[in-house]
């Protein structure tokens, strides 16, 4: 197993993680840490599959600490943070050093918190591949160019645009949909919806979907999971008490176009068919606490990925739910016969739902895991001590998908 | 010669004899013994056998064969000194007067016998020559005798010839009468109606009449005869339809009477019972018109089609009777006299018409056995029918014994049709329904069971719902629980004990192959007691799949109480009541069973499941607590702590609550030795923040690695800790559980907060408080130390300023709060 894996440790906290979503050659992802005291980074981390090495570039993140950082589908230069800071930083986004007054700042009797979102473009020098090495990380990093503001935010907001052109955010109980304007340079509020309900409603996470032409949203809040049409604003479907406890994170399938995968509270990862919401598809219960992140694999639907605060990150086999029909090539008359009957035999058995692995790399709290966009057998977890680790779908199980 | 006997011979002598006075007599007999044997010239060898006897051949042996006085005299003379020749001398000569006094005393006495025995040989003679004389009179007289007889006899011989003639003669006129006088014979009991001794005339006449019908006069009778028989024949069939018709409205029984015993259920055809109270024939009356019928020579496959149409009739009008008692709205009597009438109208009228054609058609051999068993089956099947509709009725009822005693009259009675009519099947069916009631009865006690159970647990929630009165505390958990465990029990015991009335001894069917066997084994233990203890797990597990999201659907106290319940279940309960089912039912049969261990493992898994959900439900609630005291306060502006913050005194109480609740049910578990005085022990940020060397990220150089390096290898050597672990069945376990996860839950909460520098002293002083009072709870306070260590360090790492409260002041304000 060991051969499988890569990692690397941060020098910061760290919740955010995206991969490069437009950038299919390069294995690269996106980490955003979490400081209150230095300045936050967004880093570039490149991962040489043949060599097994780990190289990453510092892009300066002064605006605050990123929760939640989401890479343009379309222009992979482009990518959004969710990000919160102190309420005095917010008049001088664009101006450099503001690191080292922060300190100062907070110690106002008043200070407050205050939480954004806002696009960015990084460096162009950057954007071909992370050649510069590592080794020089102590000369001055490259700034990340501010593109537009987007506010309020939360943290841990949705912000993956469908097509690059369309941006979500998420405010309290509001859900707010923006139209990226002259290569993103400009925001404007295209639509809003807000939640209505006793008490105070506060979303905690969102994701786009990928099906229906990147129309519609998935958004939780407590409990509950909604389903949001964008052209028009309104809810599509609702999963009331989805989960025992808070609903962490949402994935679609993209695949199947009405099959969505929560995780929460409750350490249960359930996958849902919209088109009936009243009972879970499968529920999966394998995380001795909160589930983070959950993702499909972008290809193969059956393999579910999975982080929790048990420091622990899983890959499961929903092989019974996933788009592609088991066995599906056993109908090729050009296999030898001995072969024939291997698979024949492998086809009778029914499809079983399983854990594949169990990584316990981490020694803290995984707070977001996600799969390469490049390389569709490779993953990245990321736990809050800053330690980030790549890691492979079993050898054995891949040939076994491919073939 | 004699003298010798006592003569000092070598090894003969008394005195050296080793054997002592009692082998003495033996040996001196056989010595005599061989001297007689030696006088009569009997085998020498047989004498010379003897190893320890004196050499016959020696000659000096006084009493051998050979002795030679020469020799003895020269070898006395030569061996012995003049003293024991004196003696010697004197021996012998007092020896031979012995021996001369005893033979003369023999001689005398032989004499005088030899005398007596000639006198009697004499008489004997003088009497059979008497003998002799009669036995010749007594030969002559016997010839004369023989002589007499002879003459008489001849003299006899011609009479009696001919009153031997003159018989034959009367006899042949009086049968010759007979004939003549048939018809008017047959007329008169025709009219009479004496028809049983019509048909016997005419029997007795059928064969004569036949053989001489070439003669004019006897044709003439037979013609007569043959139209009084048709007559008569038609008079009894129309008497057997009559009657049909008339015991349509007849009952063999009075309604009221009781149940025949089985036993009379044959012999009741022959007794001519007077129970035909409206006059028309009845079922014997009309066997016997039948009977009479075939004595006239009708022709049986017609007469027994419409017997059986006849009997047809009758038990129709009893079934019909049975199911107008079924009714549609039953006011119907209850089951066992149900199944009385039914016994004693159809199956005793059945038995008898089975009884009644077998007599009556034996000789219609296998096709008639046929017809009465397919009718004997269509009847039966529409029989039982009619009683299985009542049984149904009976399912509901709670009471076994009545249902059974019912069940055992029901298939006594069906115990003769069945030996009568084997091919009928019909006992075969009556145990089968028999056995479906039995099955269906387990079918009910169980959901009586599992209702029993849910009753149970409903009074429980109840009691746990109810509010409390000042002062007055409600029943303990402990008295709940032993509550629930004693009502179960007594469930199961008396259902048990019900279904033990199906396998009592003296009920008809419990020597059946099924209930000896399947009904005990897969029946009562199984599908019942194995069932409901199933059931019992599994509603008890469903408890657990409804988790928290429905709020407080499950009271957690009834978790608790159920996990116990199981718990109990696995250690005792279960194998006391499958030894109690396994005594009561003595399980003959071979079909496996599930043995205790799976049950009991069952019940484990299950007590294990209800506590570790009781494990999240609990830390879920203290959870929530934390949770909204952290997120829904402003960190960055509070003020300098004063005090603890409420929501973690009533953390502490909570668990406290917790405690004592698990306490009334679970032991106390095993706790890590207690390292030092823990409750002294102040957070400080610094030494115990692992992340503290992370402050520096790659480009600010002055990093603090030493400290970084500390707590990294402090990391090394603490584990990982399982916060959702399953829990072990005692009070330490599951407060540590509930413990962990509600601290965890605090780390994660405060993680995602900012923190003024008040906000975090006031996390350390309500961490420290927490520490002072939960230590005590959990198996190895290590843990707490661990986690609360981990949420200071966060919060340290959360805040901009990390200013820590000086632990001193920590103290004093815990110790005052």
């Amino acid at each position: 197993v060991e051969d499988d894996m890569a990692s690397v440790d941060l020098p910061s906290d760290a919740r955010a993680l995206t991969p490069q979503t437009a950038e299919t050659d390069a294995i690269r992802f996106l980490v955003g840490t979490q400081s209150l005291k230095y300045d936050n980074q967004v880093h570039v981390i490149d991962f040489d599959d043949e060599n097994n090495i780990i190289s990453k570039t510092v892009l300066l993140h002064q605006a605050g600490e990123i929760w939640h950082i989401s890479a343009s589908p379309a222009d992979r230069g482009v990518l959004a943070t969710c990000y919160s800071q102190g309420e005095c930083a917010r008049g001088g986004l664009t101006g450099g050093g503001l690191g080292q007054q922060r300190a100062e700042l907070f110690r106002a009797a008043d200070s407050k918190v205050v939480t954004c979102a806002a696009v960015w473009r990084m460096p162009a020098e950057l954007e071909p591949g992370g050649q510069e090495s590592p080794e020089d990380a102590a000369s001055p990093a490259h700034a990340l160019e501010l593109l537009c503001l987007l506010e309020p935010a939360m943290p841990r907001a949705p912000l993956g645009a469908g097509d690059g052109k369309r941006v979500v955010s998420l405010a309290d109980s509001h859900i707010l949909l923006w139209d990226l304007e002259g290569s993103s340079s400009q925001a404007t509020l295209a639509s809003s919806a807000s939640l209505e309900g006793k008490g105070q409603l506060k979303f905690t996470t969102g994701r786009w979907s990928p099906h229906h032409n990147c129309s519609q949203v998935a958004t939780a809040n407590d409990t509950a999971i909604r389903g949001w049409d964008t052209r028009t604003m309104s809810q599509i479907y609702c999963i009331e008490s989805a989960h025992g406890q808070l609903v962490r994170d949402l994935d679609f399938n993209p695949n199947k176009q009405y099959y969505l995968a929560s995780c929460g509270d409750d350490c249960k990862v359930k996958f849902w068919d919209t088109r009936n919401v009243a009972e879970p598809v499968k529920t999966l219960e394998e995380h001795s606490h909160w589930v983070w992140n959950v993702r499909y694999n972008h290809s193969h639907d059956q393999l579910v990925l999975t982080g929790s605060s048990d420091s622990r990150v899983i890959l499961s086999n929903m092989v019974s739910i996933s788009s592609e029909p088991f066995g599906h090539l056993v109908d090729d008359d050009d296999l030898s016969d001995q072969e024939e009957r291997r698979l024949e035999e492998k086809s009778q058995e029914p499809p079983q739902d399983s854990v594949i692995a169990t990584y316990e790399e981490h020694e803290d709290s995984v707070y977001a895991v996600d799969w390469s966009s490049a390389d569709p057998w490779l993953f990245a977890s990321l736990s809050y001590d800053g330690r980030l680790v790549i890691n492979r779908v079993p050898r054995a199980l891949k040939y076994h998908i491919l073939l | 010669m004699a003298a010798a006997a006592a003569a000092p011979g070598p090894g003969s002598g008394p005195g050296d004899s080793p054997e002592g006075p009692e082998a003495e007599a033996p040996e001196r007999r056989r010595k005599a013994h061989g001297m007689l044997k030696l006088y009569y010239s009997l085998s020498e060898g047989e004498a010379a056998g003897r190893p320890s006897g004196p050499d016959p051949l020696d000659p000096t042996d006084l009493n051998g064969a050979h002795f030679d006085p020469e020799v003895y005299l020269d070898k006395l003379r030569r061996e012995c000194p003049l003293a024991q020749l004196m003696d010697s001398e004197t021996d012998m000569v007092r020896q031979i007067r012995a021996l001369d006094s005893d033979m003369q005393t023999l001689v005398y006495e032989n004499y005088n016998k030899f005398i007596s025995a000639t006198d009697t040989i004499r008489k004997m003679k003088n009497d059979f020559r008497k003998m002799e004389d009669e036995m010749d009179r007594l030969a002559t007289n016997m010839a004369v005798i023989t002589d007499f007889s002879a003459r008489i006899s001849a003299t006899l011989q011609d009479r009696h010839e001919r009153i031997t003639k003159l018989a034959g003669v009367h006899a042949l006129l009086r049968k010759l009468q007979f004939l003549f006088e048939l018809p008017s014979r047959l007329t008169k009991c025709v009219e009479l109606g004496a028809y049983g001794q019509a048909v016997r005339y005419q029997g007795r006449a059928r064969a004569v009449l036949q053989q001489y019908q070439h003669l004019p006069s006897f044709r003439a009778i037979q013609d007569d005869c043959q139209v009084i028989t048709a007559r008569l024949a038609q008079q009894l069939r129309q008497r057997f339809r009559c009657g049909s018709w008339a015991t349509s409205h007849c009952r063999w029984a009075p309604r009221s009477a009781p149940p025949l015993p089985p036993e009379f259920c044959l012999p009741a055809l022959h007794l001519r019972l007077p129970s035909c109270r409206e006059g028309g024939s009845g079922a014997p009356e009309q066997a016997e018109c039948v009977e009479l019928l075939l004595a006239l020579g009708e022709p049986a496959e017609e007469l027994c089609e419409e017997f059986l149409a006849h009997a047809r009739g009758r038990l129709e009008e009893e079934l019909r009777s049975l199911e107008a008692e079924l009714g549609p709205s039953p006011p119907a009597p209850d089951v066992l006299e149900f199944t009385d009438h039914g016994g004693s109208g159809f199956v005793g009228g059945l038995c008898q018409v089975a009884a009644a054609y077998q007599e009556l058609f034996a000789a219609q051999g296998p096709a008639g056995a046929e017809k009465l068993a397919a009718f004997a089956r269509e009847l039966g099947s529409r029989y039982f029918a009619l009683v299985e509709r009542r049984l149904a009725q009976e399912q509901g009822s709670g009471d076994n014994s009545l249902l059974v005693r019912a069940l055992d009259r029901f298939h006594r009675r069906l115990r003769a049709p069945g030996a009568l009519l084997a091919a009928a099947g019909l006992a075969e069916a009556a145990t089968e329904i028999v056995e479906r009631v039995a099955r269906e009865r387990l079918g009910h006690h169980l959901q009586g069971l599992q209702a029993a159970f849910l009753g149970s647990l409903t009074d429980v929630r109840q009691a746990l719902a109810a509010p409390r009165i000042a002062g007055k505390e409600g029943p303990g958990l402990a008295e709940l629980l032993a509550n629930v465990a004693s009502s179960i029990l007594s469930h199961i015991k008396a259902s048990l004990a019900s279904v033990h009335l199906f396998t009592a001894k003296e009920v008809s069917f419990s020597n059946k192959p099924y209930f000896r066997g399947e009904f005990c084994s897969q029946g009562v233990r199984e599908s019942l007691i194995v069932g409901f203890i199933r059931s019992m797990c599994q509603t008890a597990q469903s408890f657990c799949d409804s988790p928290g999201e429905k709020g407080g659907a499950t009271p957690p106290a009834l978790l608790l109480l159920l996990s116990r319940l199981c718990l109990d279940y696995e250690t005792a309960t279960i194998s006391y009541i499958l030894t109690l089912t396994d005594e009561q039912f003595l399980v003959q049969d071979q079909s496996p069973v599930t043995p205790v261990s799976t049950l009991c493992a069952e019940a484990r898994e299950t007590a294990r499941r209800l506590l570790t959900h009781y494990v999240k439900v609990q830390g879920l609630v203290i959870s929530q607590m934390l949770r909204k005291s952290v997120e829904t306060r402003d960190w960055l502006s509070t003020l300098e702590p004063r005090n603890v913050r409420a929501v973690m005194k009533r953390v502490v109480e909570d668990t406290t609550a917790i405690d004592v609740q698990v306490g009334l049910l679970y032991e106390e578990g095993v706790r890590k030795a207690q390292s030092s005085d823990s409750s002294k022990r102040t957070f400080s940020v610094y030494s115990s923040s692992r992340q503290q060397g992370r402050y520096a990220p790659s480009y600010t150089p002055s990093a603090p690695m030493d400290t970084n390096l500390l707590s990294n290898i402090q990391k090394l050597f603490s584990e990982r800790i399982d916060v959702f672990s399953p829990v072990e069945f005692n009070k330490v376990s599951v407060l540590t559980g509930i413990i962990k996860i509600s601290l965890k839950t605090l780390l994660e909460c405060v993680r995602l907060r900012t923190f003024g520098r008040f906000g975090l002293q006031q996390v350390q002083v309500d961490c420290h408080f927490l520490q002072l009072y939960l230590w005590r709870f959990v198996a190895d306070e290590e843990l707490v130390h661990l986690l609360l260590d981990e949420v200071v360090a966060s919060a340290a790492l959360r805040c901009p300023d990390p200013v820590p409260m000086e632990p001193s002041v920590v103290e004093v304000i815990c110790e005052r709060g």
